[in-house]
């Protein structure tokens, strides 16, 4: 019945769906910010907290350069820039849609029925539950390393690769977003094994602070072609970097990010799509 | 007699809980399983760069990280054990119920928590560290003394882990929103537990530091008695004075804080 409303509403404005979708992702935020912001003091600590949390990682990448000059044959400056990057786009979807993770429990305690009766899309109502602003601490820490690198580092800059920088942060983000979509459509199949997308999401962001040099060319394929996380960082910084990547890629293939981006998020749609016609409540 | 049977069967209880979770166990067994890859090849970085780094070769590092993903669960180096449940009944009130049974709340608590860690060494811990071993040229003791040895040590880590985390839950008595503790707890414990990088890397002063303070008990000292670099009955030693010493401050701060209980009343 309510699917069918929403349809009709649909009909009546073109791309209403969507429009309806982002308005109600903003107004479930907005009420998020606002009853955190209650406690402004909790809400500064959270934030500095999760700032520190995140900088621990830097903390044990700048340790191990203190022991050595190079990590697979990257500067400082260049594991940095990686770094930043990584944790911009992950921080930034993290906080724009990371709350889908909960899916699981949701689906488990059964509180997953009263999204679905509400006039709003699922997945934005989802994306928006318990939004917190306070995850800019870790957007926060990337973009202040990444600075950081990009003050240090000693870059060409062609007009290329000043447009690969937005191009580079916008699709990194967008990348993740899918990421924690398809996890979640995984969690109406899964339910308990919720954790598996922690490999996907917190594994990628840390795989992707270190330069693709490291790994093995099985586990760079993978991550290039199959789950193409390569994509948020690798790909585009070995080319603003000078760098080559280390499975011989074309050097356009730096270009691809937002295609493959798009690719991502149109099959993370479908398979959110899918889990959600599949999803039958355990009713009471 | 009567008490330790009370003990063994709330252990067993705690063990059958978290064994309940059959997919969230193989889950996490593929979450560690691809965190200790990352870390790996990471580590085969900076071992190729600097060999002998921190006094180990390639092979022990690379045990090493298999090591940390075997125990990451059990030793709760960043908190989820039973802290965060014990901290939800002190905020909730239940606790009184717990203050109310013929038992200690220490003894309870940490008879649960064992429970938890025996299982999740055994569910999540073993495959992670076979799967390591299998891929990956490790530097695996040839004699069971060796083996039993570091299985003494980790049962040792796992008592100083709970003494830690009953500390962190007691805050509960004066906080009663435990959220911020928890993450700076979480944010020390994964640190100076050698989880990011082994204490015995870290440079000068700091390394020195962090080797002295409790959270190496629970990661580098095992590790270090698995890899043979370190005396075992020492090793022991340290372990147990940071255990006693921290689940006797477990004891004060929990006399100081019923008594707040009965002070609050109602």
């Amino acid at each position: 019945m309510v699917d069918a409303g929403a349809r009709w509403a649909a009909e009546e404005v073109p791309g209403g769906r969507v429009r309806e979708g982002v308005r109600a992702y903003f107004l479930i935020a907005g009420m998020w910010i606002r009853s955190t912001m209650a406690y402004r003091t909790s809400f500064v600590l959270m934030t500095v907290t999760n700032f520190a949390t995140t900088a621990l990682d830097f903390v044990a990448i700048l340790l191990m350069f203190s022991r050595v000059d190079a990590l697979g044959g990257y500067s400082l400056q260049q594991v940095a820039f990686l770094y930043g990057v990584s944790s911009t786009t992950f921080g930034l979807a993290d906080m724009v849609i990371g709350s889908m993770e909960r899916l699981g429990r949701r689906v488990r305690d059964g509180t997953l029925d009263t999204l679905l009766v509400r006039p709003a899309p699922v997945l934005a109502q989802m994306a928006a539950d318990q939004f917190a602003l306070r995850r800019l601490g870790r957007t926060g820490q990337g973009a202040l390393v990444l600075t950081w690198a990009l003050l240090r580092l000693d870059i060409d800059w062609t007009p290329l690769r000043v447009l690969l920088m937005p191009v580079m942060l916008v699709s990194g983000c967008a990348i993740f977003c899918a990421v924690f979509i398809a996890g979640a459509a995984f969690q109406f199949v899964a339910q308990d094994a919720a954790e598996v997308q922690n490999a996907f999401t917190y594994g990628g962001t840390t795989l992707l602070q270190y330069p693709p040099t490291v790994f093995a060319t099985e586990l760079l394929r993978g991550v290039t072609y199959v789950l193409p996380l390569a994509f948020v960082n690798w790909l585009p910084a070995t080319y603003v970097l000078g760098l080559p990547y280390p499975l011989g890629l074309p050097e356009w293939a730096a270009f691809l990010s937002p295609l493959v981006a798009a690719g991502c998020v149109g099959l993370a749609g479908l398979a959110w799509r899918a889990g959600l016609r599949s999803y039958r409540s355990t009713g009471s | 007699m009567g008490a330790g049977r009370l003990y063994v069967a709330v252990a067993a209880g705690g063990f059958r809980r978290y064994a309940t979770y059959r997919a969230a166990t193989v889950a996490g067994v593929f979450t560690n399983t691809a965190f200790g890859l990352i870390l790996v090849y990471t580590y085969t970085a900076l071992w190729d760069e600097r060999p002998h780094l921190g006094g180990y070769d390639l092979a022990q590092a690379v045990t090493y990280v298999w090591i940390g993903q075997a125990l990451f669960k059990t030793l709760a180096n960043g908190g989820g054990g039973v802290e965060t449940e014990l901290m939800e009944r002190i905020r909730t009130g239940d606790v009184a119920v717990d203050l109310y049974r013929p038992a200690d709340l220490q003894l309870w608590w940490l008879a649960t928590d064992l429970g938890r860690a025996g299982f999740e060494l055994l569910g999540r811990g073993v495959v992670p560290f076979v799967f390591g071993a299998l891929f990956f040229d490790m530097a695996l003791p040839a004699d069971v003394i060796t083996w039993l040895a570091f299985l003494g040590s980790v049962a040792l880590a796992m008592l100083v882990s709970f003494a830690i985390r009953y500390l962190v839950a007691l805050t509960a008595f004066w906080l009663m929103d435990g959220t911020g503790v928890i993450q700076m707890a979480w944010l020390v414990g994964w640190f100076c537990s050698g989880m990011l990088l082994p204490l015995n890397v870290f440079p000068g002063a700091l390394g020195e530091v962090v080797r002295a303070l409790p959270w190496s008990s629970l990661l580098q000292a095992p590790a270090d008695v698995f890899l043979g670099r370190a005396d075992p009955l020492g090793t022991y030693a340290f372990q147990a004075v940071w255990a006693v010493v921290l689940l006797a401050a477990g004891r004060m701060v929990q006399a100081a804080a019923t008594r707040r209980v009965v002070v609050q009343g109602g």
